[in-house]
């Protein structure tokens, strides 16, 4: 197939994604539970691919994540919570100290932007660890930034503890997706290109790659900073989606449901990541929700046992074990969803191609 | 011409020395090659040669210029490349993406096309496998493999590091075969083995190395009948 079918392919059926998502929101709702776990899923889908660009492709595992979604979460709410409603927001700190108010999407950038400057100082020292210590580093990394931004002194800027609310979010599911390609898009192309396979590159055999005058920390710290900086949107969508921030919300667990995200959609595959988001999503927020309830069976004579309040991240917990064990690579591996309809060629095709 | 020169050279593992300050020579369109038992300092030198490691002292020059101090992406762009020992194939990702990432540094990326073909005329079998992860190959496709990895960076000097290690006996005919088509071709190879007796019979010149020293010198041939050398590398009969 040429090139610019391919193109052509991809533009269709991105556009036809969002016919799809504009019918389903005319037809369900915004509010609906449909909508609800597409927009999250989807904020969800850039976080993980971003955390696969790092974990997966190019075998660092960094557990950082979180910390650099709340950074740009942060960025984004202080920047652009409108002026009238400053005093309001930041009724203990005097309106606090930021006098100026940037447009919706500067603010998403900049959010990008600091997320990555900061895993850029933070990556010199860190990335020259490997496995399970650059895990340690990263995770401690996360949990001090959502300490500072807590620590009063800061308040001016942060609002300390105190939610941060009335920043612009967004009601249709529609730009939630826009940013979600545009970012993936690029990750993707990233992926595909010489840099791409220099990350894979490293991941399969460092020494290798540095034979090949591949140079390590140059690309890891590439790597390290693409992936926060994407972070850093899915934490200024994530905040969005929310419509209030905390930074107490941005805990360790968070992270670790990116990368279990990441290992059930199989590390190394960015399709099995997306699908595997919103999987995910549906399930913990909607799909084994009704767990929860108490429910009473043959005309309330039954009581269904174990259904209570929590049963449902218990059954949740239980489908994950399965398709980690009878998935061991996760339901892509490393293969995307496109090599999947690739005709399989015999072998004089394949040669004639090259 | 003498194309790569190593004087003194001496290389530290945390207090121990490795090598005890080695110098040899090695000329243009030659094959040279290392051998020694396990431990001798064989793939230290290619180490430092290759920036891997840091010399503690001495120096290393490469076509007229000092390259001791650099660093190994400098030395690969310099016009060094390395074939690792166990062939070090990148596994997961398919053959023409490993050979794509030997030319890594290259310059000129719409050769890169070129040079692919040019390994795939050379090994046939690379190319019935262009699509395969390199992981899924045998022992000897990957040593092919690693061999054009190597060469997509157009190297002057084709450092090998125990090309024969691990492979059936009639592969490794076919590796040697492989060397000394390099040869004629022009690239200057050094070669490291364990595999002393076919090292000696494609090389022109051979050194013997022993803990950390150079003991011996000479032509491939002299080496090939020396009594010392047959005792303990070739067997005596």
């Amino acid at each position: 197939m040429k090139k610019s079918t391919k193109n052509i392919i991809n533009i269709v059926l991105i556009a036809l994604m969002f016919v799809v998502l504009y019918v389903l929101e005319q037809q369900f709702g915004r509010r609906s539970m449909l909508v609800t776990v597409l927009k999250k899923g989807a904020i969800y889908a850039l976080i993980a691919v971003s955390m696969n660009l790092l974990n997966g492709f190019t075998g660092l595992f960094s557990l950082g994540q979180a910390g650099f979604m709340l950074v740009g979460a942060y960025t984004y709410a202080v920047l652009t919570i409108p002026m009238a409603k400053r005093m309001a927001v930041y009724q203990y700190y005097d309106g606090g100290i930021i006098n100026f108010t940037v447009p919706t999407i500067v603010g998403i950038i900049a959010a990008g932007l600091l997320a990555a400057v900061l895993a850029w100082l933070i990556g010199m020292p860190v990335l020259r660890l490997k496995s399970d210590y650059l895990a340690i580093a990263t995770l401690g990394f996360a949990e001090i930034i959502r300490a500072i931004i807590q620590w009063d002194t800061l308040g001016p800027i942060t609002n300390g503890s105190n939610l941060l609310k009335t920043y612009p979010t967004f009601k249709s599911v529609i730009p939630v997706f826009i940013a979600a390609t545009i970012c993936i898009a690029i990750i993707v192309f990233l992926i595909n290109s010489t840099y791409g396979r220099a990350f894979k590159a490293i991941r399969d055999d460092e020494i290798a790659a540095e034979a090949m005058g591949i140079n390590l920390f140059h690309h890891k710290q590439m790597a390290f900073v693409i992936s926060s900086f994407f972070a850093g949107i899915g934490g200024a969508l994530l905040a969005m989606y929310q419509g209030s921030l905390q930074a107490n919300a941005f805990k360790s667990s968070m992270t670790y449901e990116i990368l279990l995200i990441v290992v059930i959609g199989g590390m190394g595959s960015i399709s099995g990541s997306v699908m595997a988001s919103f999987l995910f999503i549906a399930c913990s927020e909607w799909w084994l929700r009704f767990l929860d309830t108490e429910m009473m069976l043959f005309g309330g004579t039954f009581k269904v046992p174990f259904l209570r309040s929590g049963f449902r991240m218990v059954v949740f917990s239980i489908v994950i074990m399965i398709v980690v064990l009878f998935f061991r690579k996760g339901i892509m591996g490393e293969k995307e969803l496109w090599d999947l309809y690739k005709p399989r060629k015999n072998k004089k095709v394949e040669g004639n191609k090259a | 011409m003498i194309m790569l020169k190593v004087t003194d050279l001496k290389v530290n593992y945390g207090g121990i020395e490795a090598l005890k300050g080695i110098s040899f020579d090695v000329r243009q369109g030659q094959i040279v090659t290392l051998i020694g038992a396990n431990g001798a300092g064989k793939s230290t030198t290619l180490r430092a040669i290759s920036g891997l490691v840091k010399p503690s002292d001495g120096s290393i020059n490469f076509m007229g210029r000092d390259i001791t101090s650099l660093n190994s992406q400098k030395i690969v762009a310099e016009g060094i490349a390395m074939v690792p020992e166990g062939r070090r194939v990148f596994a997961n990702l398919t053959v023409k993406e490993n050979l794509k990432i030997g030319a890594y540094l290259r310059k000129d990326k719409d050769e890169i096309e070129e040079g692919i073909k040019d390994i795939y005329r050379r090994f046939p079998r690379l190319k019935e496998r262009e699509w395969q992860l390199a992981g899924t190959l045998s022992g000897g496709e990957q040593q092919m493999l690693a061999v054009g990895r190597a060469m997509m960076a157009k190297p002057k000097l084709l450092m090998m590091d125990e090309p024969s290690l691990g492979l059936a006996p009639l592969v490794v005919k076919d590796i040697f075969s492989i060397i000394r088509d390099l040869k004629s071709e022009g690239i200057t190879i050094l070669l490291i083995e364990q595999n002393a007796n076919a090292a000696l019979r494609c090389a022109d010149f051979g050194f013997v190395m022993e803990t950390g020293s150079i003991t011996m010198t000479g032509s491939g041939q002299e080496l090939l009948v020396n009594e010392a050398v047959k005792n303990a590398y070739l067997g005596s009969n």
